[in-house]
């Protein structure tokens, strides 16, 4: 069981995210600005990340780790049978489920349009003439 | 029948579930109750492979009473509500999902190929409304079910509980549902009952063509009429047991049970007489 936390938004949730504005074509990834962001500590559940490694965008991750400025924390590329690797699944771990953006935005690569973050929610509610 | 009781005909879903009514979803245990009985059914009627830890999105998540459910069973989860208010009380509460505050009938902006199952808790009827001016209900809910469709994993299932006012409004679901590519329909629990009735609708993504899982409380093949050889009594020659009447009690719980009441099971003591006292 994973340990009861306050709500913010884990990566994992912003590597699944894209932008759905009207026109966009490659919304992916959207470009974090962050201005505040929490660590947690969160139970490791090798199983899940193992299943979740085949979904994830490595280097969505690896730049989502950049721009909130710890990039050292992850290798670059994802080693050969990193579902296996207890280390490397500890990172990802890491990287994934324990650092957590509370204010900022995301902002559309294509249109630039800014999805504000607050209280750790996101917001991605779209105005008229974008949908 | 247009009643005034209905939450979507009072207010769009952003100004309904305001602070108040959000409160109402942590305190009020009817509710809590009410909402963990259809999330648990909901997450039946996915069918996850047992044991796996599977990524499940939460339409119209509010304040994460589905989600709890699912954290119960092992799954990670992702949520989505229009209403901040229902999303600050889910904050509040300390729940394990991630949550966005996004509205369906624009979409679902996640990745392709995210998750394993989708499920949705009295969430989808306010889709058939038109809040704003340019909002389009069959538009929003192709829109919906499309970039659904596109984020779900091949062969994974999507449940969705709904409240529909009327017949069209479920067909206007469907129709936009399998418009989207989906296969499956609609299942219906407790049919013969008015308050325990809750209709679910079950649909497939992908290739595949499973049966459709059967309702509770649905007798086999309740969808048909039955052929029988037996000449139907009319009403003249029915004959009605006496009331109190050992049949009585038995046909009374056998009618409740249908209906999804709880009923006591029969034992030797049903319907006996009492010893007459002096």
């Amino acid at each position: 069981m994973l340990l009861s936390r306050i709500l913010n938004m884990r990566l994992i949730t912003h590597n699944m995210l894209t932008s759905h504005v009207k026109g966009v074509t490659n919304g992916y990834p959207l470009i974090i600005e962050a201005t505040e962001v929490e660590e947690k500590e969160v139970d490791f559940n090798p199983e899940f990340i193992s299943r979740m490694m085949s979904r994830i965008e490595w280097p969505a991750l690896v730049k989502a780790m950049e721009w909130i400025g710890k990039k050292d924390c992850l290798p670059e590329e994802p080693i050969e049978n990193c579902e296996k690797d207890n280390d490397f699944l500890q990172k990802a771990h890491h990287a994934l489920m324990e650092i957590e953006v509370i204010t900022g935005s995301l902002k559309c690569p294509e249109s630039g349009r800014k999805f504000p973050i607050s209280n750790g929610i996101p917001n991605m509610l779209l105005n008229e003439d974008e949908v | 029948m247009t009643s005034k009781r209905r939450p979507e005909h009072q207010a769009p879903p952003e100004i309904f579930y305001n602070e108040e009514e959000a409160m109402k979803y942590t305190t009020n245990s009817r509710m809590i109750e009410i909402q963990s009985e259809m999330s648990e059914r909901a997450i039946e009627l996915l069918n996850l492979p047992e044991g796996t830890p599977c990524l499940i999105l939460d339409v119209g998540c509010g304040s994460g009473l589905s989600g709890e459910c699912l954290t119960e069973h092992g799954h990670e989860w992702f949520g989505m509500d229009i209403s901040a208010a229902m999303l600050n009380v889910a904050r509040e509460r300390e729940i394990d999902g991630d949550v966005v505050l996004a509205d369906a009938g624009q979409g679902v902006s996640f990745r392709p190929g995210t998750f394993d199952g989708v499920i949705s808790i009295s969430a989808l009827q306010w889709l058939c409304n038109a809040d704003k001016k340019y909002h389009k209900p069959q538009k929003r809910l192709y829109t919906f079910f499309s970039t659904l469709y596109a984020s779900m994993k091949n062969g994974s299932r999507a449940v969705f509980q709904i409240y529909p006012e009327n017949p069209q409004q479920l067909e206007l679901i469907t129709t936009q549902s399998v418009r989207a590519g989906f296969g499956g329909g609609v299942v219906v629990d407790y049919p013969n009952s008015t308050k325990a009735k809750k209709i679910f609708l079950c649909l497939f993504c992908g290739n595949q063509t499973p049966t459709l899982p059967q309702g509770l409380g649905t007798g086999e093949s309740s969808q048909h009429v039955k052929y029988t050889q037996e000449r139907s009594q009319n009403s003249f020659h029915k004959r009605q047991s006496i009331k109190k009447s050992r049949d009585w009690i038995a046909e009374k719980k056998e009618r409740r049970k249908r209906q999804g009441k709880s009923v006591r099971p029969n034992t030797k003591y049903t319907g006996r007489k009492r010893k007459t006292h002096f």
